[in-house]
């Protein structure tokens, strides 16, 4: 079976940093899969990559067996292959309601309808109030964006994601900024999603990183370092000696 | 007024479609002016052809997020196209028009892969690029525009084979005026589609746009290319009207000038256009009666001024003044989402 989404030495260099480095990497169908490793390991980089936002130096990507390596990145998101930002990507001037009306209507194949007014369809509307109520957007949506306090924004930034009906979903860091006590909430909505969507996290917070995956790799210096089960990467004392020093809250 | 999120939702969206009293208001005003100010129909007409070119601008600068430096290329073009097309063809002028229309799209077409390369200043420099290309061609190629002279011999046949055209421009104002109504209902459809609306998200965060699947370059062509039809149906409008074409159809001036009037007007909501060119037709007709050496100091200045203090600022100050005299609760300032 491929997989969801793999990766064969895939490999960039800004200059002369090697911010990528001979990365094979393989998430499965339904993975809940965390990449972890120290600031400016290249995990960013890495989803940059993948989304196609960045283009390799070397090395192949390939969706569900699919070379994507060359396609636009808004040809991956048809795919089924979505992001969320480590730093939030919003729409300042829209509301979130016109920013997930957007996401949705763009998914269901509407972008070019140009005569018919943007929410005149009952099934967009009703996914976007589904999706609203799930990440607690309901009392915000016909606010400006850029009014919004950050949480709400952070919810945005992740529903937006989940507006696209990711196949494969790679969240970049999605509880930065968020409280304590509303993290576990954000990452049970991401466990929630359905069996057949994988899903990859990055995250600094070992605690949600231990609850919420069933895979760990680390990535040093743009390279993988190891890859294993959740007991196997918390019991491997060659990871804390990588995190040794670091902080674990960047 | 509540409701269930479904109701809010649906009815947040319908909001932003529907017709505004100010808006009725408006072109209540610009088609009663037919009977109410007889004597002022060519000013009129100059007006609201420029309006229509300001709002073609509009399109791709406050939706798209595109700064054009060379957007009379198309208003030329469109204003030669008519001109020539009425001399060496037929007079009819809605046949000159629809062409003039298609051409110029077409040629907005070709020109929007050189202005998709780059960003800001690169794209700036491309839309400038072109413009001066084509006035120079407009300038060397006298045979056909009559060059530095301008474009001689103009013959207009009816508006349907009706309205002949009049020395007090009544049926230009009436004919420029209903042709700018259609392409305006037309634009007010496209800017509140599912088409507008993601052209918005690219204004505002192109990478994100792409992020949730919005092929970003072909919808910047789209609007790309309907703007310069927009601005070719102004330029024919002024061809066919006035019946004369020269040089200044395609001056720099004049790109800036409309960049001037959607600074003046405000963009992203099709009336700063309007508002633009009102404002800027009646400043050069106040300034120059009265000390006309000196009228494009005078525009220099306010631009510096507007610039400074910030358009977005003080609506805010006129929202709050508005909502303290209605004794409404103050709107919040806009602030600016964290950068990229
Ligand atoms: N556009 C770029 N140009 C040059 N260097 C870059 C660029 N983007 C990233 N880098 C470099 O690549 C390396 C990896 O950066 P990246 O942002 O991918 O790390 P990260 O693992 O996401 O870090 P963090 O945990 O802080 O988010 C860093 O050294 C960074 O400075
Ligand atoms: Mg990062």
């Amino acid at each position: 079976m491929s997989a969801a989404l793999e990766t064969v030495g895939l490999e960039k260099r800004f200059g002369g940093i090697v911010a990528t480095d001979n990365v094979s990497f393989r998430l499965e169908p339904g993975a809940r899969h965390a990449l972890i490793g120290p600031n400016g390991a290249g995990k960013t980089t890495f989803v940059n990559l993948l989304t196609g936002v960045l283009q390799p130096s070397a090395g192949t990507i390939r969706l569900h067996g699919e070379d994507i390596s060359a396609m636009p990145p808004e040809r991956r998101v048809k795919r089924g292959l979505v992001r969320t930002f480590q730093i939030n990507q919003l729409f300042a001037g829209m509301t979130p309601l016109e920013s997930l009306g957007v996401a949705v209507s763009e998914r269901m194949g509407h972008g070019y309808e140009f005569w018919r007014p943007a929410g005149s369809k009952s099934v967009v509307i009703d996914e976007i109030v589904e999706i609203a109520t799930r990440f607690k957007l309901v009392d915000v949506l016909e606010e400006r964006t850029a009014s919004l306090p950050y949480g709400k924004q952070r919810l945005l930034e992740i529903a937006l994601a989940f507006a696209c009906q990711p196949r494969v979903l790679l969240l970049d860091e999605p509880a930065a900024g968020v409280p304590e006590a509303e993290r576990h909430d954000l990452l049970a909505t991401v466990a929630a999603l359905p069996r057949d969507v994988s899903v990859l996290l990055i995250e600094h917070d070992m605690d949600l990183v231990f609850s919420f995956a069933e895979r760990i790799s680390v990535l040093v210096n743009g390279a993988l370092f190891t890859e294993g089960t959740v007991s196997e990467i918390a019991n491997d004392p060659r990871v804390r000696a990588v995190y040794l020093g670091e902080s674990l809250d960047g | 007024m509540p409701g269930t999120p479904t109701e809010i939702a649906t009815r947040h969206l319908a909001e932003t479609s529907r017709w505004k009293p100010l808006e009725f208001a408006f072109w209540l005003v610009a088609f009663g002016a037919i009977w109410l100010l007889p004597s002022h129909h060519l000013i009129l007409n100059e007006i609201i052809i420029t309006a229509l070119f300001a709002m073609s601008l509009d399109l791709i600068l406050g939706y798209a997020g595109i700064a054009s430096l060379g957007h009379a290329a198309f208003f030329g073009f469109g204003a030669y196209f008519a001109g020539i097309f009425a001399i060496r063809v037929i007079g009819d002028p809605l046949t000159g028009l629809i062409l003039a229309t298609l051409a110029s799209g077409a040629l907005g077409f070709i020109t929007s892969f050189l202005v998709l390369r780059g960003v800001d200043l690169a794209r700036l420099m491309v839309t400038l690029g072109v413009a001066l290309v084509l006035g120079e061609i407009a300038n060397k190629m006298t045979w056909l525009t009559g060059g530095a002279d301008g474009l001689q011999g103009v013959m207009m046949g009816p508006v349907l084979g009706l309205f002949e055209f009049d020395l007090y421009g009544r049926t230009a104002y009436v004919y420029s005026l209903v042709v700018t109504f259609l392409l305006f209902l037309l634009a007010r459809r496209i800017v509140v589609s599912p088409f507008g609306l993601s052209l918005r998200t690219i204004r505002d965060n192109p990478l994100r746009a792409r992020a949730i699947g919005i092929p970003v370059n072909r919808r910047l062509i789209a609007v790309y290319t309907l703007a310069a039809a927009y601005a070719g149906a102004a330029g024919a409008l002024l061809a066919q009207t006035t019946q004369f074409v020269s040089l200044d159809v395609i001056a720099l001036h004049r790109s800036a000038d409309v960049l001037l009037m959607l600074v003046i007007g405000g963009t992203g909501y099709l009336y700063g256009g309007f508002a633009g060119a009102i404002v800027f037709k009646v400043l050069q007709d106040v300034i120059s009666n009265w000390t006309p050496q000196y009228w494009t100091f005078w525009i220099g200045l306010i631009l510096v001024i507007l610039v400074l203090i910030g358009r977005e600022r003080m609506n805010h100050r006129v929202a709050v003044l508005w909502a303290r005299l209605r004794g409404k609760p103050e709107p919040r300032p806009r602030t600016i989402v964290g950068g990229h």
